[in-house]
């Protein structure tokens, strides 16, 4: 049960005071609690542990990322 | 898919393949300017499955050892809770939890042996992914139900942030058998008799609610190097990269190889949701015994949420000595004393599909990693007759 999966935002609701969404990752899709994150948007990629996202993917380190595979990238071809 | 996503999708994989080559070359470097053995405590479990999964320990030299630690919450729960809540789904009140606690082991002697057994003895438990599920359950029905809640600070939250908005259902109570992880750190860092450990590789998800910035006692206190690590094997090698780039400098620091997912002080919301709804007291690990402040259990406030007080549970009880079933060394290789391959049982009466402790029942849980991974086991006991045949020379 201790297992960390990282999911995108398919869909953001409210019931309540409760921040509901539907994630979704390799075809899998459930429903979670993502009421401890602020800012969550569809598409934004969250990690997913026992039913409620506990952090949210930065999107300035994955930007950080690809443009470093990138320049690897040019490197090697 | 396409062609384009094919060709990128191969990219990737190279760059990953090349990056890979280049951290194990580093390591190795590394490991040749350090005199001895060097001794790295991987704290979760899935750490652990990265590691036996990808192979690494093949990757790296004999010299740097890398040791499972105490991060699978399933391997440390106090079996007096499997016992009392066997007690209440065979009085009818329904046990609500996730697979694997299903499995874990129930005291020595005890029969039914698990919840799961309990239940083909026609006891009321039903098996739920989260406790948003276990609430959506309790609302559609008009039974009695406990959620045992057992995890580190990554499934607190679950509960809190629902209990604090006042969503729980009358007939659905909680057993809180949470335990924080910085305090069973610290024990293995300060107990007499624990493995000297020269770098410790921190819990990736647990340090996305609680912050990277609470590990700094480990380089600061015990001059202990720390990587706080993501769970791809790139992650994992970083960080062994890391730890020895430290201790070869003779410099003991805190890096976040994890900055993607796990800021500094961690989720704001999340930790206040845990402090809102758990009062921290000193708690039992199953096997290890007790650990300073190391358990979330319901404030006052809540009480009306707590299966604790509801039935009247011990907790603990007065006898726990039958935390450990006989002959099951799961706290020693919990703490890193042991290896799964030290004990006699692995693999004979303990297997993933009939597991005997509870370091075989989860994902998590060394044993079951090992015993899911054979080509891995190979090569441990052709090691161990290698190591056998020196000591005879």
């Amino acid at each position: 049960m201790c297992l960390g999966i990282p999911m995108r935002i398919a869909r953001v609701w409210s019931e309540g005071e409760l921040k509901l969404a539907e994630v979704e990752a390799g075809g899998v899709r459930t429903e979670v609690d993502v009421s401890l994150l602020e800012d969550i948007r569809v598409g934004d990629y969250v990690i997913v542990h026992a039913g409620i996202a506990i952090s949210k993917l930065d999107e300035s380190e994955a930007r950080e990322l690809i443009k470093l595979f990138n320049e690897i990238a040019s490197e090697l071809s | 898919m396409n062609r384009s996503t094919d060709t990128y999708r191969g990219l990737i994989d190279k760059i990953t393949k090349e990056y890979s080559k280049s951290l194990v070359a580093k390591i190795r470097k590394l490991a040749e300017q350090l005199k001895n053995v060097v001794k790295i405590m991987d704290f979760c479990g899935t750490h652990e499955w990265t590691i036996t999964h990808y192979g690494i320990r093949t990757l790296i030299p004999d010299e740097v050892e890398l040791i499972a630690g105490p991060g699978c919450p399933v391997c440390v729960t106090p079996a007096y809770y499997v016992d009392q809540l066997i007690s209440l789904s065979l009085e009818g009140i329904e046990v609500l939890t996730y697979g694997d606690a299903v499995r874990l082991p129930a005291s020595a002697g005890h029969t039914p042996r698990s919840l799961l057994e309990a239940k083909a003895g026609g006891g009321r438990v039903h098996i739920v992914y989260s406790f948003m599920d276990a609430v959506k359950y309790a609302k559609t029905r008009s039974n009695e139900m406990v959620f045992f809640a057992i995890g580190f600070e990554t499934t607190m939250p679950s509960v809190a942030s629902v209990i604090m908005k006042g969503k729980v259902p009358k007939n659905l109570s909680v057993l809180t058998a949470y335990r924080y992880t910085p305090p069973i750190v610290k024990h293995l860092l300060t107990e007499v008799g624990a493995v000297q450990l020269d770098g410790i590789i921190a819990p990736g998800h647990v340090s996305a609610v609680i912050g990277a910035s609470s590990w700094e006692f480990i380089p600061k206190e015990y001059g202990v190097p720390t990587v706080v690590a993501g769970f791809e094997a790139i992650d994992v090698l970083a960080a062994i990269e890391k730890i020895l780039e430290m201790k070869v400098r003779g410099k003991a620091g805190l890096i976040n190889e994890y900055s993607r997912v796990v800021q500094w002080d961690g989720n704001k919301l999340a930790k206040q949701a845990i402090f809102e709804v758990f009062e921290v007291r000193d708690a039992y690990w199953r096997g290890i015994g007790f650990v300073r402040e190391s358990g979330g259990f319901f404030k006052d406030k809540f009480k009306e949420h707590d299966a604790i007080r509801e039935y009247g549970l011990k907790d603990p009880p007065a006898d726990l000595s039958k935390e450990v079933v006989p002959g099951c060394k799961c706290h020693e290789v919990v703490l890193g004393l042991s290896k799964p391959t030290h004990c006699p049982l692995f693999m004979k009466v303990c297997r993933p599909d009939s597991p005997y402790g509870p370091c075989m029942v989860s994902v998590e849980g060394t044993c079951r990693i090992w015993a899911e991974h054979p080509e891995f086991l190979r090569l441990e006991e052709i090691k161990s007759v290698g190591a056998a045949l020196k000591d005879l020379e």
